[in-house]
């Protein structure tokens, strides 16, 4: 048993669910002690759920970055799609769901089919382009999705949802109310995110993306990242894993949009902006690409900071700024390079050492 | 019937006529070598068996099954498969994994079964792994199953190509320049696997080659292409003693 342990722990994917999970659970233990002991401050607080809906964007934008290679800007579209479908779902489902946690999850699900939808959309033209000119034309998209949802009005009364675009061509009868109101967006949504909704979803989303890596499809994905001709040369459909990574990818997005807009009482389309989409893109460049636990330790390290950095007053965003640049001078530093050659070095020479051992027996 | 029947092959890029009014013919079983100068469109013959390219005339047909207009990865499911002439591995997958990723189409289980783990999940990759191993164990790669395919020596590298294309089970095989970078030793033991694979999995070979030890050695016969047209074809003894096809390569 203990054997079998050390064996998965010595393997790369052993080694990295048990961080990914590890790491998680540990930082909830250490979180519920510290509120119980009552050493966070009410701001803190306010950030545990934010930190965890960043922590699954950056896993899922690292499914498209990391794990397929094409560099997507436009992830925030995703959670935005995510986010105000997750908010007319909660509030249609009010009478329905009674409870809060479950009513919460059926929002999850409404939120991540619907952005899986609009990745099926985005996805179909976009994936047709390659480096540069897709990561524009995502930028692109983010900015659309962006701007459809400033101007959408959704209301809903006795006989159900209304819908319009552009201006408010409908009026609620009397006891109906507004969850979209264009570009005021929501307001007075009950707040149901809670840390361990968000604590559950990330577990949930490593589960999904560390099984997905470690499988057939998730093979065919990365084989399309490292080589497209050789993919397609040895029979797999690179349109289709392209899009199946996409899509997979914007639906934990969409999920992690509903977590977000359910913790606050107020949400904006203007929140969802290209500003967003970058700073996941840095959660991911710097956790590093296809690396699902370093994700989650930038995200929520990244999230923080700037928090932590409140005492250090007007230099605070100086100092993130630096941290920044500190950690992108290091990722591709000497040093550092230096420390990956010796590891294929060493393979290499264990590989030599394994040939001579073959030779003289 | 012929297994592989090439008639009248031709594409042009733009204006330039790369292959031209080719006609080729392979038997089942058999191990076809493939010649001529550099630049002569030798590989532009691979893209178009295997799909990269569409040719502008002429038809390829495998067991009677039309090719032309197929995507790569649809020739590939009908059984053509290929190595590159520089390598094009997945360089940051594992050696292993490279070779289950070519049993993609072999063994199968869903979408569903691969984001869960569960159902036959456990079973396939079980399979997977045994295959991919046995196909390891042919090329003496056993030993680095866990390595990134990047880290490997260059002829091992080779290899390993040559195994993935093999796991898609194919029933043509075409390598392109296989001896490309390797010393006389290496070479002598790449003849020697050729040999073997072909024994062994059943696979009618199709080679690029500019080794003339190797062609002469191990192919049963050539076809020689220079600026795009065939300039001879037959026995490698009658067609590298052709005149034509020594002026081709060495000049007047």
């Amino acid at each position: 048993m203990l054997q079998k342990f050390k064996k998965y722990a010595v393997s790369r994917r052993g080694r990295d669910s048990l961080l990914c999970f590890g790491i998680v659970l540990i930082a909830y233990i250490a979180v519920q002690a510290a509120i119980a002991g009552g050493a966070l401050s009410s701001q803190m607080k306010g950030l545990l759920v934010p930190i965890c809906a960043y922590v699954v964007m950056a896993i899922s934008l690292n499914l498209t970055v990391g794990i397929l290679g094409e560099l997507s800007l436009g992830h925030a579209g995703f959670m935005s799609v995510g986010a105000f479908a997750g908010i007319v779902a909660t509030t249609a489902l009010a009478e329905t769901i009674p409870s809060a946690p479950l009513r919460l999850a059926a929002a999850m699900l409404v939120g991540g089919l619907c952005a899986a939808v609009a990745g099926v959309l985005v996805g179909v033209p976009v994936l047709r382009l390659k480096g540069d000119y897709l990561a524009i034309v995502t930028l692109a998209f983010g900015e659309i999705i962006k701007n459809i949802v400033n101007v959408i009005y959704i209301g809903m009364d006795g006989r159900g949802l209304h819908f319009s675009l552009v201006t408010q061509n409908f009026t609620l009868e009397e006891g109906g109310k507004m969850i979209i109101s264009g570009p005021i967006g929501v307001s007075g949504v009950k707040t149901l995110s809670t840390f361990t909704s968000g604590v559950v979803l990330i577990l949930i989303t490593v589960f999904f993306v560390l099984n997905l890596i470690n499988s057939r499809a998730g093979r065919a994905i990365m084989s399309v990242r490292d080589n497209k001709i050789a993919a397609d040369s040895i029979g797999i459909s690179v349109t289709r894993y392209k899009l199946l990574a996409f899509v997979i990818s914007a639906a934990f997005a969409g999920m992690a949009g509903t977590l977000y807009a359910m913790n606050f009482s107020t949400v904006t389309a203007a929140k969802f902006d290209f500003n967003t989409s970058i700073l996941i893109l840095v959660f991911v460049v710097l956790g590093g690409l296809g690396n699902i636990w370093g994700s989650i330790i930038a995200a929520a390290l990244l999230t923080l900071l700037p928090e932590l950095l409140r005492e250090v007053g007007d230099y605070r965003m100086l100092i993130y700024a630096i941290l920044l640049i500190g950690m992108m001078l290091f990722n591709n530093s000497k040093l550092k390079r230096r420390l990956m050659e010796q590891r294929s070095l060493k393979q290499m020479e264990k590989l030599e050492q394994a040939a001579d051992g073959k030779e003289g027996a | 019937m012929a297994m592989l029947e090439v008639t009248e092959l031709g594409i042009s890029f733009g204006g330039l006529r790369a292959v031209d009014e080719l006609s080729m013919r392979i038997e089942k079983g058999g191990l076809v070598g493939l010649i001529g100068p550099n630049g002569a469109g030798k590989t532009t013959v691979f893209n178009m068996l295997t799909g990269v390219y569409r040719p502008t005339d002429g038809g390829i047909r495998l067991d009677g099954q039309n090719l032309v207009g197929k995507k790569p990865h649809e020739i590939c499911k009908m059984g053509v498969a290929r190595t590159f002439q520089n390598i094009r591995l997945f360089s940051n997958l594992s050696v292993l994994d490279n070779v289950k990723t070519g049993l993609h189409n072999e063994i199968t289980y869903s979408l569903a079964e691969s984001l869960f783990h569960l159902g036959s999940y456990r079973k396939k990759e079980r399979a997977m792994d045994e295959k991919a191993m046995e196909l390891l164990e042919v090329f003496d790669l056993g030993n680095v199953v866990d390595y990134r395919a990047a880290n490997l020596p260059y002829g091992k590298q080779r290899k390993l190509e040559i195994a993935r294309a093999l796991a898609t089970e194919p029933k043509l095989l075409l390598l392109d320049e296989p001896a490309a970078g390797m010393n006389p030793n290496e070479t002598a033991e790449l003849m020697e696997t050729i040999e073997i694979v072909r024994r062994r999995f059943g696979v009618t070979v199709l080679l690029i080659e500019h080794d003339m030890k190797l062609v002469s050695g191990i192919c049963e016969y050539l076809y020689v292409l220079n600026f795009g047209r065939l300039l001879a074809e037959g026995v490698p003894g009658a067609v590298l003693s052709n005149p034509e096809v020594v002026t081709a390569y060495l000049g007047e």
